[in-house]
């Protein structure tokens, strides 16, 4: 095999299917839970509602203890320009606002609201038509239903629609690839909602004229790409695009590179290269609040792995516990070696399910077989897989050395902050070595030091 | 919580992928080359391959054990990596079927002992340590280490009798029925082996590719015979090209991690290869080369490491 073009753009090879230069093809395990229909969730006595399910500043509580709320009440609000409210999905009293742990392990801040399962819902968040609806009216919506990156980072949805020159806006992305083994929330959500997800673009597209709409659908989904190519048939301004099936090809940057051919880096946003990405569930998200005045109060999540009885996708409200969504799918088959909040690439990993379902969460995946525990680091043999794995077009190998050893100089001129974390290095590495988890760690280090200045 | 789950960071899934079946697989891909070699040079070649990877592997074994002792034991022993046995392999390989016994003996503890262990074990080598041990050797035991006269052939190897000008056979020559090293003289073999590493992704081509091309080149440019097709196939199938070029070039410790550097390297590899062979003394230059060429791959990554994704050109709108 000759080596990919490393640099530039559209090459005819990668023009026939888009996608970009790296990656790895794992085994994707979606058979586990594709066929079956989403389910519905019994919500649980308790319900946790952190108030950071979002990149940036958190809400603040509005609810105290003691009140009673209902569900779809606006329980905190937004901290600032970039962060969310938070919505009750069920209806009863706040028992308390404390520090609860949240699946990344953290302690955050929450509102505990114990259900008294008579479902009561409160008005629907006030809105004109959607045909009087101008710019402003749909981005304040969004704002106000909360809405967040649903794929996993949490970005607030109403930054991202507000760019500085929203003229310049070329394409708005939906990013349906899916690419994370495991998951099927996605797809699911094409198949039984696809209108939804194709109003929530056509709204989006409302915000900027001069863009093109495009469905990006990873081609080992070819029956979404079917029912979407169908609803979109009368469009003019909205195509779908089959990409090449690969992990990350929904990671943004390799997104953007597959559809468009333009490159960012981490110190740019989608908007600086004329594009605005979204994720399947986000745009669903978009459409209930701007039609039907709904806040972001439920979401798909992926209960799955050989550990779980009989996995399944569930419409779970928020702040449902995880022991709640494992009970709906038949508890664990058998003993599992780990427990992930999200896919096997990006997921994290939790030592206990009594956590909060947030925003962000997309799956809860148990594995029978712990691949890291399972065998032992050895010696860098400068193989150079991590290299031609890595999307990021960086050296995974010399940057976990310069982490491993601390030195930052090396760190930051090797790009070691072009990492996004997505794990194909540690995926590929025959030593075993934790590369990705190295440069994580550095990173992090780094980033802290940014913000303090 | 009545149970707590097992936590790391992410990713939470691995290939299958190991070292050590990666070192086997190259094992695997040079027993065609040797299995031709005692077949070609009879049972000898056999026992020079056996007394050359045992005294590699139990250098490393017996190393291993030292250093255990001394830092408190309860570390696992590095042979089951099989990097060893590749090392004894190569260095059998390179060495031609009459050598003393205690030769391959004393090449397999300098490479595994003074190469790499010394300089950290395995990944931290800056040499080939199979060809640091043969130049060692030629270099010592010059008389030794090219007395290629045995009781199947005697005489020049074919590309010393191309050096004086002579007509080699192209075909004898690719099949591997000539003088030599042990593991040398068949590209047939050697070839198939590489077909099967290049198929399983343990190498590539743009190392072996840019050398040989470039060796090519410089044949076809400085060799005397112009584009003649059949002192470029000689050239191609005599001596160490085919071995160097897809066993040891490739050896991930000692050519560059860098994309582009791999070419570089390659190109690197072929010009002193041409050069050595066309303008220097001997008829080989193989060896040389690469280990040469190991020298340079500190700076040949420092000049070739990559831009990161959506920086420096084509980085806002394409």
């Amino acid at each position: 095999m000759l080596a990919a073009p490393v640099r530039g753009e559209r090459t005819k090879e990668n023009m026939a299917k888009l996608t970009f230069v790296g990656g790895i093809h794992p085994y994707d395990g979606k058979e586990l839970s594709k066929e079956k229909p989403i389910g519905d969730i019994v919500p649980g006595k308790e319900l946790v509602y952190p108030l950071s399910q979002h990149i940036g500043a958190p809400a603040k509580a509005l609810a105290a203890k003691g009140d009673r709320v209902l569900a779809g009440q606006k329980i905190a609000e937004s901290g600032g320009f970039v962060s969310a409210p938070v919505y009750a999905s069920v209806s009863g009293t706040v028992k308390a606002v404390e520090p609860r742990r949240v699946a990344s392990g953290d302690m955050v801040m929450s509102i505990v609201v114990e259900n008294d399962e008579q479902y009561e819902k409160a008005e629907p968040l006030p809105r004109k038509p959607l045909e009087k609806m101008g710019t402003e009216d749909i981005i304040a919506v969004v704002r106000e239903a909360g809405i967040v990156g649903m794929g996993g980072a949490g970005f607030p949805t109403h930054v991202k629609l507000s760019p500085k020159e929203p003229d310049k806006i070329d394409y708005v992305i939906a990013n349906c690839a899916e690419c994370e083994p495991y998951l099927t929330s996605d797809y699911r959500r094409m198949l039984e909602e696809p209108e939804k997800l194709v109003g929530g673009l056509k709204i989006i597209l409302k915000l900027f004229p001069g863009a093109q709409g495009i469905l990006a659908v990873e081609d080992n989904k070819p029956d979404c790409i079917k029912v979407l190519e169908d609803l979109v048939r009368e469009e003019e301004k909205i195509q779908v695009k089959g990409l090449k099936t690969k992990y990350p090809q929904g990671g943004e940057r390799q997104l953007i590179y597959a559809v468009t051919g333009r490159k960012i880096n981490s110190t740019m946003l989608p908007a600086q290269v004329g594009c605005v990405v979204n994720n399947v569930d986000t745009m669903v998200a978009v459409y209930r609040a701007v039609t039907e005045g709904r806040p972001l109060m439920e979401r798909i999540v992926t209960v799955t792995g050989d550990a779980v009885a009989s996995p399944q996708n569930f419409r779970v409200p928020t702040g449902t516990s995880y022991v709640q969504v494992l009970e709906a799918a038949g508890g664990f088959r058998c003993e599992p070696a780990k427990v992930i909040c999200g896919g096997p690439m990006m997921g994290t990993a939790m030592f206990d399910l009594n956590v909060p379902v947030t925003k962000t969460s997309t799956a809860l995946l148990a594995l029978t077989k712990d691949d890291v525990s399972a065998l032992e680091p050895g010696p860098c043999i400068n193989c150079g897989r991590c290299v031609e794995a890595c999307p990021g077009r960086i050296i995974p190998s010399r940057l976990a050395d310069y982490a491993e050893r601390f030195d930052e100089q090396a760190f930051l001129d090797a790009y070691g902050m072009e990492c996004c974390e997505c794990g194909c290095c540690s995926f590929v590495c025959p030593a075993r070595r934790p590369l990705t988890q190295e440069i994580k760690s550095m990173r992090k280090i780094q980033l802290a030091k940014k913000k303090k200045g | 919580m009545s149970e707590l789950y097992k936590v790391s960071s992410n990713p939470h899934i691995r290939s299958g992928a190991v070292t050590s079946t990666l070192m086997l697989s190259v094992v695997l891909a040079l027993l065609p080359a040797a299995g031709f070699g005692v077949y070609n040079f009879g049972p000898r070649a056999l026992a020079v391959i056996g007394v050359s990877v045992g005294s590699t592997v139990l250098t490393e074994y017996l190393y291993g054990l030292l250093r255990n002792r001394k830092s408190g034991g309860g570390k696992k022993t590095t042979v089951t990596d099989l990097s060893a046995v590749v090392t004894g392999l190569l260095l059998a390989l390179n060495m031609p079927v009459g050598i003393p016994l205690w030769m391959p003996v004393l090449g397999g503890v300098f490479a595994i002992l003074v190469v790499k262990l010394l300089f950290g074990g395995l990944g931290q080598n800056f040499m080939n340590p199979a060809l640091a041990a043969r130049c060692l050797m030629l270099i010592s035991f010059p008389a030794a280490m090219t007395a290629f006269d045995c009781d199947a052939y005697t005489g020049a190897t074919p590309l010393a009798v191309l050096k004086e000008g002579g007509e080699v056979d192209v075909f004898r020559m690719a099949a591997g029925f000539t003088g030599g090293t042990i593991g040398e003289t068949s590209m047939i073999a050697l070839l198939a082996g590489a077909c099967v590493l290049l198929f399983l992704g343990v190498i590539d081509l743009r190392i072996p590719g840019s050398y040989i091309v470039t060796f090519s080149l410089f044949v076809v440019l400085f060799g005397g015979h112009g584009a003649d097709p059949a002192y470029l196939g000689a050239q191609l199938a005599g001596g160490g090209l085919m071995l160097g070029a897809f066993f040891m070039a490739t050896d991930y410790v000692t050519r560059p991690i860098t994309i582009r550097g791999q070419y570089v390297f390659g190109i690197v590899l072929g010009l002193l290869t041409g050069i050595f062979r066309i303008f220097g003394p001997g008829a080989e230059g193989v060896s040389y080369a690469i280990i040469l060429g190991n020298l340079l791959v500190p700076l040949i990554e420092k000049y070739t490491m990559p831009v990161a994704f959506g920086h420096g050109k084509g980085g806002k709108r394409g």
